[in-house]
This record gives structure tokens, sequence and C-alpha cells, in this order.
């Protein structure tokens, strides 16, 4: 493609053989579906939502230009955004550790070379096939302080097991477990990174007279971290629309405890018919889920380890 | 990086790897079988709790078998809510959805693997940065959208997306007709097949393996989806399962022995789907993974 081309498509197309013609046509006809999807669905939203969040809108009447009114607001004197952002970062810096390691935990035993192992996959993966709002159910009822599982076998110990749900220094641990129940999946991915690590690496780490924790960490880890990275950045990406499970089991409470970023989007936006200072709220929460993302990015060559860099 | 250098008789080792394998192999199973406790215990839970009558569910300690099975439990919920309606509601969202995107899907990805045209490239780089855009920005925006098309309380909103197909799974597609030879749509051309014929005729069929992981991901997506039809739909005639469970939990906030059965039956399309699946789609989300 030359630059002179470049600058005349027209006159280039002029000049184009009929089949060449056809093939673009047809080219563009076959990915038209997702080309007018993304238009219409993606591209169109997020620009009108980057729009919409200097309005004031109930989206009855006509949005009312505000300028930088609504962003003003939400970093000056709303109190709710400054406690939905705490819960949610509450939330991550407990939650994507512990999950991290139970992924990584779950995966190694699955990477066990015995027979039967495939359906202990099937069995670790299936909690996360259910849809969230049965799983957020079943764990309810699981942590009902009265006559909930949990309770029960914490009685068994002599533990009195907390109220959960509804004491506001549990209830967000509560949830985390609702979450937690989903670990498979990252399991399963992690699982195949495990599975792509060259034997040989362990075989040589085995001569050298390494011992299982020190193939663990200088071999399983290293050659897994890339794996890692993909994870985490992934379930950071699912912690920040963490909605279902606070929306149905306490709905932000007791005492807006786990009041999440997500549902105070949902309750501008849906309960109140704040479009404009919804629209606003989601572009904070879209930056900083970017800052973070780079932030990890950039922090990635201290322990993310590619092979295909050192070749 | 490698591996810490002390040096130990290779000839320790050698004489401990036999039973070094057996406790080993005792360990993965206590290690696998203690995971899968703790992994199945709430389904348990849920399972006897959706067969036990009110009086056994208040009772202390427990019971871990109900005695007797409360099997009303079940068509109890059916006459609590309409659950065959939101069941039929569901099953419909889904078939029109799977359908949409599988034609979609198809289509898109044998346009992005098989023309050369102007653009393909950057376009396909646009397609896999959506996949980065966070949903809740477009929520709002789209929701305006639906609304000012007077969409609100249709099922338009939960269908037309799928007709353009999911980034992710066109890139999944793409990938996999990538690898498809090309000799194939040659032959065809000579023997004066139309594109749109060799796609549907030859790649279509050839593509069936990884078109099924297309309908279980849509499948388990609809299915499972709250957040969509909860904004979007009001007509509680026309809720899904995932929806009316919310609805009915909101209404019957102690029966939990028809709440665990309402929950039972809603997850076991989308497990029972997972079980038949398994091995394909284990593999594939694990192949997505590390690619992705």
């Amino acid at each position: 493609m030359t630059s002179k081309a470049l600058s005349n498509p027209l006159k280039r197309w002029r000049t184009m053989s009929p089949k060449r013609r056809q093939e673009i046509v047809g080219g563009y006809l076959f990915i038209s579906p997702w080309l007018i999807g993304f238009l219409l669905f993606i591209a169109g939203p997020v620009l009108m939502s980057f729009f919409v969040s200097f309005t004031r809108w109930n989206i009855v009447g006509d949005p009312r230009w505000v300028g930088l009114r609504n962003y003003e607001r939400i970093f000056t004197v709303d109190k709710d955004f400054i406690q939905a952002l705490k819960v949610t970062f509450r939330y991550s810096i407990v939650y994507l550790p512990v999950t991290t390691v139970l992924g990584l935990g779950t995966a190694l035993a699955l990477n066990a070379k015995v027979k039967g192992v495939g359906i202990f996959r099937s069995f670790f993966y299936m909690p996360y096939m259910a849809p969230q709002i049965a799983a957020t159910l079943v764990w309810m009822w699981m942590l009902n302080p009265r006559y909930g599982l949990i309770n029960t076998m914490l009685g068994w110990i002599g533990i009195e097991g907390p109220n959960w749900l509804h004491d506001p220094s549990t209830a967000i641990y509560g949830l985390m477990l609702v979450g937690l129940w989903g670990v498979g999946r990252s399991a399963v991915i992690y699982l195949a990174g495990l599975q792509n690590i060259p034997q040989h690496l362990y075989d040589a780490a085995e001569v050298d007279g390494a011992n299982s924790w020190q193939r663990l960490r200088h071999v399983t880890l290293p050659m897994l971290s890339p794996t890692i990275f993909y994870v985490v950045v992934i379930e950071l990406i699912g912690v920040f629309q963490t909605f279902t499970a606070s929306f149905v089991a306490t709905g932000g409470g007791p005492l807006k405890s786990t009041f999440f970023y997500m549902l105070y989007i949902y309750t501008k936006a849906w309960e109140s018919l704040r479009m404009g200072y919804a629209s606003a709220l989601a572009w904070i929460l879209t930056i900083i889920i970017l800052l973070i993302t780079m932030l990890i990015l950039k922090s990635s060559p201290m322990w993310v380890h590619y092979e295909a860099e050192k070749k | 990086m490698t591996v810490n250098q002390s040096h130990v008789r290779s000839a320790a080792i050698q004489e401990r790897r036999l039973p070094l394998y057996f406790t080993r192999n005792i360990r993965s199973y206590l290690v696998l079988l203690f995971l899968a406790v703790l992994f199945l215990t709430p389904f348990y839970w849920m399972i006897t709790t959706a067969l036990k009558t009110e009086a056994q569910l208040f009772q202390i300690p427990p019971a871990w078998i109900p005695n007797p099975l409360a099997w009303e439990n079940f068509t109890q919920v059916f006459k609590e809510v309409p659950f065959a309606r939101f069941i039929l509601n569901s099953s419909f969202l889904v078939t029109i959805n799977v359908a949409g995107q599988v034609f979609a899907t198809t289509m898109v990805a044998y346009g992005f693997s098989r023309f050369q045209f102007p653009g393909r490239d950057v376009l396909f780089v646009i397609l896999l940065a959506t996949l980065m855009i966070p949903k809740q920005v477009v929520l709002v925006p789209q929701f305006i959208l639906f609304a000012k098309l007077g969409w609100v309380n249709t099922y338009l909103p939960l269908i037309l997306p799928a007709f353009g197909g999911s980034p992710f799974l066109i890139f999944m597609v793409r990938q996999y007709m990538m690898s498809i030879p090309i000799d194939l749509d040659e032959a065809a051309m000579i023997d004066g097949a139309s594109r749109w014929q060799i796609l549907w005729r030859i790649i279509f069929p050839i593509s069936i393996p990884i078109l099924v992981l297309v309908v279980v991901f849509t499948f388990v997506d609809v299915w499972n989806d709250f957040m969509g039809p909860l904004i979007y739909l009001n007509d509680p005639l026309k809720f899904t399962v995932s929806l009316g469970l919310s609805f009915f939990q909101g209404a019957k906030e102690t029966s939990w022995q028809l709440l665990m059965a309402a929950a039972l039956m809603a997850m076991l399309p989308p497990i029972i789907l997972f079980l038949i699946a398994q091995r394909r789609l284990l593999g594939g989300i694990a192949a997505a993974g590390i690619k992705g």
C-alpha cells in the first residue's frame, strides 16, 4: 500500500479489478453484524455516556448541560461516593490475594498426576457455572446466624459464629464467600498454565537437589507469572463490578458496609434516575480501574517472567 | 531463573523415589478430597434444605438427611410464583441469543479470517479492545438508548446485541477458522461456489467443535444474566429465572426450603450443560485464558 494510493482512495478504487472490489465489499458485508453492533451498542453509547456525564438528566425530559458540576459534587460533598470506594477497595484488598492463593492452591492440587483428577476439576468449576443469584441465596442460607451450616460447624468447635450478613463488621466477608466459591474458574486457567511448564525444568531442579518448596518458588511461580498476571487483571476488573451478591443479600447494608461502587451506580441510575450523575460515576470507576491496571502492568517487569524475552 | 545450586547426592533421591511416589499420591488425593468437600458442601446444603419441611428447617442441630423428604417443595415453588413462566422466558431468550450469536460470530469470524480488505487489521484490534471496556460505562447510555426507543419492558434490549456477535466469541471462532486450510475455500471457489455458500456448506460444518463452545458460553451467560433483566424488565410475567429468583426471595424471606428448591432448579440447566460439555469447555477456557 503506497502513500500515494492511500491519499486518494477513490482513484484507487476506480483502478481496481472488479474481483478486488468484490473482495473488499464482501469483507465488509461479512463483518457488518459486528460493525453495526459495535457502532450502535458500544461506540455510540460510550461517546454518549461521556456527554451525558456533563448533564443533569432524568431520561424523561431533555438533558441539561451542567458542565463539571457532577464531578465536582462527587469529589467534594458526596459521602456515598467515598463510602462506595471504601467498601470496594476494602473488599478488593482482601479478596484479590485470597482468591489468587486459593486459585493457585487448587490448581496445584489439580495438577497432581493421579487418576480421576478430571472429576475433581469439574467439581471445582461447577460453582462458577451457577447463576450468581442462586449462589448468593445458597450462601445467605449457609450463613444464617442461627440455622446456617457455617455457624453450626463453628459451634462444633466451640466458637460462637458471628451474625455474618447482619453485622456491619462481617457482612463483607460473608459476600466474599460467594465470590470465592467461584474460584474454580481461575484455578482452571492456572492449571493450563501449570501444564505448559516444561517437565525438564523440574527434572533439572530435582537433580540440583531442590525440595518441593524450592521447585515451587523457583520454577513454578516464575513460569506461571504471566498467567497469574492475566488472572489478577481479570479478577480486578470483575471485583470492581461486584453487584449481584450485595444487591440481593444485603442491599448494601447493614450500615452501608457492603455498599459496592456498582450498587451505587445502580441506585443513582435506576432508583433516582440521575443518568448524568451515574455516568460520571461510571467514568470515574473506569479511570480508577485503568490506573490500577496500569500500575500492575508497570510493576509486571518486577515479577512477571516472560520466557520469550530471554531468548 | 535458575534453581538453587545446593547439591544433594542423587543416590538419596533414587533411594526415596518409590515410597515417595505412593505417599505423594495419597497426599494428592487427601488434598483433592478436602477441596471437594469444601466446594460441594454448599450444594449438599442446598439440596437437603430443598427437601426439608418447614419444621425440619429450624431444627437444631440440623438434620443431614431430612426425613421425610419433602418433595412437595418443588411443586410448591410453581404455585407460589409463575416459575414455569420464568423458565419459559429464559428458554426463549437463550434460544434466540444462541441463534443470533452462532450466526453472527460465524459470519464475522469468516469475514476477518478469509477476506483481504483495507482497515481489516485495525478493526480487529478495535474488536479486541472492546473486550476491555468496563460494562458499567455502557450500561447507562445503552439503557437511555433503549428507553428512548420505547423498548423498556420488552425483550429487544436483551436480544438485539447478540446479533452483532460477542467480541470474545468472534475472536475465538476466528482463531479456529485461521487453522482451517485455505485450500478448501479455493477448491470450492474453482467449483463455482460463492463465499456465502463456502461459509455455510464448508467452513461452518468444520467449525462445529468451536461453535459448540459458542452455544455453551451464550447459554450460560444469558441464563445466568441478572443485571440485564433487572434493568429492562418490570412486568413479573416477563421475568427470567434469575430475576424471578430475586423476586421470589423478596417475597418469601424465610421459606428457605422453597428458595433452595428454586435455586436448585435455576442452577440445573447451566450445570448439566457444563457437565456434558466439560471436557471441551475447560480446554477452551484454558486456551482462551492463556492466549488472551
